[in-house]
This record gives structure tokens, C-alpha cells and sequence, in this order.
């Protein structure tokens, strides 16, 4: 894992400081709300419905043990004993105190953590394959790349008010696990046919209320110019990006309307100026970052027979692991989606468990899914069942990775400020309907995501089956979208018709899992049988 | 780079007075024409940049500039952090004033992309913006200033 | 009639215009007419109250105050998810009621 040096440190402490300055400017008078609210969001300090929210970076998605339990503390501290994992690989609090904001960042900082740009119209924190630097399939772990383009967006004095928010993304395997495509700026680590490594450049993609998939603009930057690339887009963005608008702010409506070809040939140009203005970091920095990225000390001549005699723990083994490039190990995935629990939330007390699981058995290392799920990536089977046995007695050993029940869902209108319905009682009642019809394991890979509100935290367009909460006349509503993906088949969810209520929707999605049951071809998952069949068989067994 | 100046006390300045300053010449108090009269004009030699403006417009005229006002009209407009290093990378070493609603939180950017004048519409805090200057020890990025990168300081021998 | 809501600034609770001052609790909410904006204004500016506005809402019979969107209503309770986290953990109807 990346180690903070004297200089990040420094770094971050400044921050707390001039943080604290700026709440004391506020609470003193010194500044009005709307000078303080683009500068709190800058530290993650939301607004939202019942209280002020923090968000805490949680870079790639990385944290050692000592981490988590910092972040467990701050929610036994300064908020109500547990805390939110997001779809950004961060954690967020909901019961923030504006006067303890500056002491929580100070205790941030003392295990190498932060709040910095989680929110607000500047590059956010950037995000990673959660299984990186552990997945057998992977041809190089994203993180030094991520972490050498944390330090560069980091307090970025030209990128810092940009026309809307801007998020990052780094994978390095062929298999996109996080959503790259649906990014800002989507960068895939490759290897040109020299054997040389670069990036892939995808710029423009995103959800909200717009959704889009990023084209791609740039087959290989070498890796010596990735900063300066990066920076080439930013800077066409800031210069020309709309600010008339916050609904088409986003970069990915410049791509949009400037057509791919043009944005590329502006971006291609702002790059050939700067490539002799001294903003790409020397390349030994890379180097120097490289090494805490290492692979722990796997042990070797390990077995890869896992005891599959008890059948939960079998049942927990195939859905819940991942292919691991060492033999003899697994990567191993906590689900946060217990049946009728909140998706992503997680107790102190069970921040606290998995931080020593994390030091047990894992290399002191964790990582936060997009999916809002935790994983333990270096875990030897030897080791499995003993894990297991230890979730299952803190309620963590819930056997739904990537099915029914395994359900994103944003906060939505119970916590959250601009939701329009709530999200979180609807994935609750889904995921009991299914648990009492013995389906939750039988469906296969049904990837099932919602969002209160059309700015789409809840990945509903990425959904093989997704849902919209909106507003109808002051009533809650829900959407049923179908056939949307993340990942390297990429698509965007159709609406079926019109909404349900909260009651109705739970009803639909049946629905809609009875259609795929009967139409189901043998080894298709859902998302492949929609595809197959199209929208229309669907919408007969919805409203027909 | 000069120490910065602070002209005048913050209750004798004016909306749009210059209130620091990080430049050893003389003020320039020639009044800023629009970007599109300076380049149609020989004889300007202030020139004020809006957000929608391009700045790479007056690149051919940088040696006859001794003033180039940026305005923000809101804070949250970012567009001119770009205006201002994209003068700089060019060559410009005339004065660079931001103008407008200039804040405290957002003069040590303003100063990384290479304004060394700030004329804002509320007068300023002193203590408060000697502090906001000095806030970051380091920095990571390479920008309009001077000022070396935390990159660099790793790898300097 | 129009309520006025908003959070304190450095708690973040949400509050109630309650005619002096304002309340955690929306029962204690006044009718605040259709002359708001300079409370409003001077309640922000002497930093009483952040992000306030006026909404709709409705005195029952039994004098308890039921804002008109659901929004409001959840916010004046809390989280219907976390029941024992609201400000009535105790009352099983609150939840039933702000639906």
C-alpha cells in the first residue's frame, strides 16, 4: 500500500488547517454560505437532509487495518455508529457536526486519510479495480497510476472551480470491474505491441441525467506523458466546458457536442503545447511509487482445495470469491447487502471486525467495492472457512455477490437532500420477496441497481435491471429500467413503460424475473436473455 | 518574486482597487479595453479578459501588453485559472490582475497560475489573505509560479 | 400555511421557525405567513439558521404540524430506515404516518 512521505503529509495537514480557518471564517461570519459551501463541499461537507454529511476519500478504494478502524472510530466519535460505503469507493457519515468537522479531519490525517475533493466542481477522488493487484486476469495493478494522478489533481490550482464535478477512473485488466466507461476520464492500462505500457484515454462518459458512454480518444499515451495528457483535457474542458447550464456541465456533453473527432483534435493540440511546458512529473516518480504497490509475501506450494463439506460455506465460496493470480488464494468479497439490511452501511463495531480479518488474513489490506461491498483481496483458501465462519457470526457473510440481492442503491430519500423517493426500503423489500421465494441464489448474476433520483448515485442505467425513484405529484414513484451494464460490455438500461409505486415495483421486478425464467436459453444470465429477446416480452408481462 | 504589497490598509481601498500586489514596477492605471477592442487597436496597453473570452487572441500581441485584467465575475467561473497560465506559458511577464470577485480561499491558486496583482470587488481580510498565501507547504503540480513541484523534490539530488 | 425550515449552522440539526426562535421539533412550527424573506434573510445572516425555506404545510386537530411533501415529513422525523435513529424511536406509527 502507498505510504504518505513527509511531503503528503505536510500536505494534508495544511489542509486540515486551512479547513478548520474556513469554518472558523464561517461560524465567525466572515464568510457568507454561498462563499462556504463550494468550500466545504471541497472537503466533503454536504448538507443534506437531517444533518451535514462527510464524505472521506478512500483513494482506489485501499485501506489498511488501521485505516478502517480510524474510520470506524470517527463514526463511534462524531456520528451515530456506523457509516455509508459509496458506488465511489468512499465512506460517508451522516450525522456530522459542522464545529467537529476540522477535528475529524485531524484524526483523518493521522492514518493517512482525507476528505479532500470528495465533493465539489474539481477532479474527485479516482477510482479503481477494487480486485487490483490481486486478480488473476489483471496485465498490471492500476493504483501507482491512480495514485501518481491523486497527487497531480490534488489541490490543482488551474482544475479547482471547473464547470462541474470530474471523476477518474484506472483499471488495468481487459475486464472492467469498475465501471470505467461511465467515467470522466476512463484510463485503461495497456500494453502497445512493442511490449511498452500506456494508457487508453476514454473521455466523456457518465450517468446523471444524461447518461453516456465514454468514446475512446486516445489509443496509447505513453506512460511518461500521462499527467500532461490528463492535463490537456482538463484544460479544454475548463476553457469551454458550459457553464450556462449545470445540467450539461458535464464534460461529457462538450464531448458530446463538439463530436468526439473535434474534442480529440483540441485536446491533441492543447497537448502538443504542453509537452514542453515541465508539467509531466519526472518518471522516477513513478519508479519511487511502483514498490508499494508490490505483492505481499505470498507464500507458495499452497493448496488449492477449499473443504467444500458444509454447503453454506460452499454456496458463500462461489459467490463470494474471485480468481486470484497466486495460487493457492482467493480474493474475497464482504457483502454489505445483508436481506432487509441497508446496502453499504457497516457498523463501527463491523468496521472494526473486518480491519482485524484484514490484518488476519489479508496482507493489513482491504478494498471498498463500487458495488458497496468490501473485499479482503489476498486471502488463502486454507484460511476461507475460518473467514467465513467469522462473518457469518457479525452478519457479514451474506453469499449474493452480483445477484439479486446484492443491490446498489444510493441513500436516497431518507438521507438524502435532492432524492425524490427513497431507495433504500425498495432494495430492502426486493431483497426479502426473493429470500422468501428461495430465489436469491438461483437466479444467477442479476445485477440490480437504484437511484432516487435522476442523478443516478445508485448506477441505475448500469443496471441489468435498474430502477429511477421520481417524483409524481408529490408521490413516490419508481421506474423499471432494463438491459443496462458496466463493465466491458457497456450499456445503457431502457425505461419499460410507466412507473409503480413502492409496492408495484417490488411486483415488477418479479415480473421481470419470471419472463427471464421462462425465456432463459441454457448459460444465459439475465442481462443476456433481455438482449436476446428484447424489451417487448417484458413490457407484455409488465402492462400487457 | 517580490514580497507581496499590500498597497493600502483594507478600509482606505475601493471596490476594485488594487489590494496586493507581487510586482516591484509601477501600477499600471491605464484603463483595460475588451479583449476584441485591444486586438482590433494598435494603441491600448491594458487589455481585460471576460470568462468566455479566448486568451490566446492577444499571444501575438504579448509585447505590447503591460496589463492584462482577468475578471471573475462569480468565483466558482474557473475559467480564468486557465487564461492566466496560458499567458504565462507564452512568455507574458506583464502585470496578471485578477479582478472581481476575488476571495480569500482562492488567491494561493490564483498566484500558482501566475496572477501577481488582486483588485477584488470586497477589500480583503490582510491577516487572512497573508495566511491563504502561505497556506500550502508545498505543491504537487508544476504551475505558472515558481515554485517546485513535490515531484522534484523527491528526485533532486 | 407556510412553515420555515432550515438547519443550525453548527450542528446541522434541522430546525422549525417556532416565532422567537427556532425548534428541533416540527410540532412547534408557526404559521409564517406570506412575509418570510427578511426573517429569513436576518435569521441567515446572524448565522441562527443555514440553507432556510418556506414550505407548505398543514396544522391537524390535534395540533400537531404535517408538512406537505414527503420530503419535509422525513426530514422533520428522520430516516424511516432507521427507525431508532429518529426523533421519535419509540412511537411505532411515526414511520406510517410520515408516508
Amino acid at each position: 500500500m502507498y505510504k504518505y512521505d513527509q511531503y503528503d503529509q505536510a500536505m494534508v495537514d495544511a489542509r486540515v488547517e486551512e479547513f478548520r480557518d474556513q469554518c472558523r471564517r464561517r461560524m465567525e461570519g466572515h464568510l457568507t454560505e454561498d462563499q462556504f459551501k463550494p468550500l466545504r463541499l471541497m472537503n466533503g461537507l454536504y448538507l443534506q437532509l437531517h444533518a451535514y454529511m462527510l464524505r472521506v476519500a478512500v483513494p482506489y478504494g485501499t485501506l489498511n487495518g488501521q485505516q478502517m478502524d480510524a474510520l470506524a472510530d470517527i463514526a463511534d466519535k462524531y456520528d451515530r455508529g456506523y457509516g455509508h460505503f459509496t458506488t465511489r469507493q468512499n465512506i460517508q457519515y451522516n450525522w456530522i457536526k459542522l464545529e467537529d468537522a476540522g477535528d475529524i479531519l485531524a484524526d483523518l490525517a493521522k492514518v493517512e486519510m482525507h476528505a479532500i475533493q470528495t465533493s465539489g466542481n474539481c477532479i474527485r477522488n479516482i477510482s479503481a479495480d477494487h480486485f487490483a493487484g490481486a486478480a488473476a486476469d489483471e496485465l498490471v495493478d492500476p493504483r501507482p497510476y491512480a495514485e501518481l494522478m491523486r497527487q497531480w489533481s490534488s489541490f490543482h490550482p488551474e482544475f479547482t472551480y471547473l464547470p462541474r464535478k470530474f471523476k477518474i477512473c484506472v483499471i488495468g485488466a481487459d475486464k472492467d470491474r469498475a465501471a470505467m466507461k461511465l467515467h470522466d476520464i476512463g484510463i485503461q492500462i495497456v500494453k502497445n505491441d512493442e511490449g511498452e505500457l500506456g494508457a487508453q484515454f476514454y473521455v466523456g462518459g457518465g450517468m446523471g441525467r444524461t447518461p453516456m458512454i465514454a468514446p475512446m480518444i486516445r489509443e496509447f499515451v505513453p506512460l511518461d506523458q500521462l499527467i500532461t495528457y490528463a492535463e490537456a483535457c482538463l484544460r479544454v474542458y475548463n476553457r469551454y466546458g458550459r457553464r450556462d447550464n449545470k445540467y450539461k456541465a458535464r464534460i461529457k456533453i462538450l464531448v458530446h457536442e463538439l463530436g468526439k473527432e473535434e474534442y480529440t483534435r483540441q485536446v491533441e493540440e492543447e497537448f502538443q503545447h504542453m509537452l514542453d511546458q515541465g508539467i509531466e512529473p519526472p518518471f522516477a516518480e513513478l519508479e519511487r511509487i511502483r514498490p508499494y504497490f508490490a505483492d505481499p509475501a505470498f507464500e507458495t506450494g499452497l493448496s488449492d482445495d477449499i473443504d467444500r463439506s458444509d454447503p453454506d460455506f460452499a454456496l458463500w465460496v462461489d459467490t463470494n470469491t474471485h480468481a486470484h493470480k497466486a495460487p493457492g488464494y482467493v480474493s474475497a468479497v464482504i457483502s454489505l447487502k445483508p436481506v432487509g439490511g441497508i446496502p453499504g452501511d457497516a457498523t463501527a463495531e463491523q468496521m472494526h471486525l473486518m480491519a482485524d480479518l484484514a490484518r488476519e488474513y489479508s496482507f493489513d489490506e482491504c478494498r471498498v467495492m463500487h458495488t458497496q461491498n468490501i473485499v479482503l483481496p489476498h486471502v488463502k483458501k486454507a484460511d476461507l472457512y475460518a473467514l467465513w465462519q467469522k462473518l457469518e457470526a457479525a452478519g457479514l457473510g451474506t453469499a449474493n455477490l452480483d445477484q439479486i440481492g446484492d443491490i446498489i442503491a444510493c441513500p436516497g430519500l431518507d438521507y438524502c437532500s435532492l432524492a425524490n423517493a427513497r431507495s433504500i426500503p425498495v432494495a430492502q423489500k426486493i431483497a426479502q420477496r426473493f429470500e422468501e421465494k428461495g430465489q436469491s441464489n438461483t437466479l444467477g448474476e442479476l445485477k440490480l441497481k437504484i437511484s432516487g433520483c435522476i442523478n443516478a448515485c445508485g448506477h441505475h442505467h448500469a443496471g441489468h435491471i435498474g430502477i429511477l425513484g421520481v417524483d409524481k405529484k408529490g408521490k413516490e414513484n419508481y421506474q423499471l429500467l432494463l438491459g443496462g451494464s458496466e463493465g466491458e460490455d457497456t450499456s445503457l438500461a431502457k425505461i419499460t413503460g410507466p412507473g409503480f409505486d413502492e409496492d408495484g415495483i417490488v411486483d415488477a421486478v418479479e415480473k421481470a424475473t419470471e419472463v427471464y425464467l421462462n425465456e432463459k436459453q441454457e448459460g444465459e444470465r439475465f442481462l443476456d436473455t433481455y438482449r436476446r429477446v428484447g424489451m417487448a416480452p417484458f413490457k407484455e408481462a409488465l402492462y400487457g | 518574486m517580490a514580497e507581496l504589497i499590500s498597497e493600502n490598509p483594507a478600509e482606505a481601498l475601493a471596490s476594485g482597487d488594487v489590494q496586493f500586489r507581487f510586482r516591484d514596477d509601477e501600477l499600471v492605471s491605464d484603463p483595460a479595453v475588451t479583449v476584441d477592442a485591444f486586438v482590433g487597436q494598435s494603441n491600448a496597453v491594458a487589455v481585460r479578459i471576460e470568462p468566455g473570452d479566448d486568451a490566446r487572441e492577444l499571444l501575438p500581441h504579448l509585447d505590447r501588453i503591460a496589463l492584462v485584467e482577468v475578471n471573475f465575475p462569480a468565483y466558482t467561473d474557473g475559467r480564468g485559472y486557465s487564461a492566466a497560465r496560458i499567458l504565462r506559458e507564452a512568455g507574458y511577464a506583464g502585470e496578471l490582475r485578477a479582478v472581481g470577485d476575488v476571495l480569500i480561499d482562492q488567491l494561493s491558486h490564483m498566484k500558482r497560475c501566475g496572477f501577481d496583482a488582486f483588485a477584488p470587488d470586497a477589500p480583503l481580510n490582510e491577516d487572512d489573505a497573508k495566511a491563504a498565501f502561505d497556506r500550502w507547504p508545498h505543491v504537487y503540480q508544476s504551475a505558472a509560479d515558481d515554485r517546485t513541484p513535490i515531484w522534484n523534490l523527491r528526485h533532486e539530488r | 400555511m407556510k412553515i420555515l425550515t432550515g438547519n443550525n449552522l453548527e450542528t446541522g440539526a434541522v430546525v422549525w421557525w417556532e416565532g422567537k426562535g427556532w425548534s428541533l421539533h416540527v410540532d412547534d412550527a408557526v404559521d409564517a405567513g406570506e412575509e418570510f424573506e427578511t426573517l429569513l434573510a436576518t435569521e441567515e445572516a446572524e448565522r441562527r439558521v443555514v440553507g432556510a425555506y418556506a414550505i407548505d404545510a398543514e396544522r391537524l386537530d390535534d395540533g400537531r404540524v404535517r408538512p406537505a411533501h414527503i420530503k419535509d415529513r422525513v426530514r422533520a422525523l428522520g430516516p424511516t430506515v432507521r427507525p431508532d435513529l429518529t426523533l421519535k424511536p419509540n412511537d411505532p406509527n411515526a414511520i406510517a404516518e410520515v408516508l
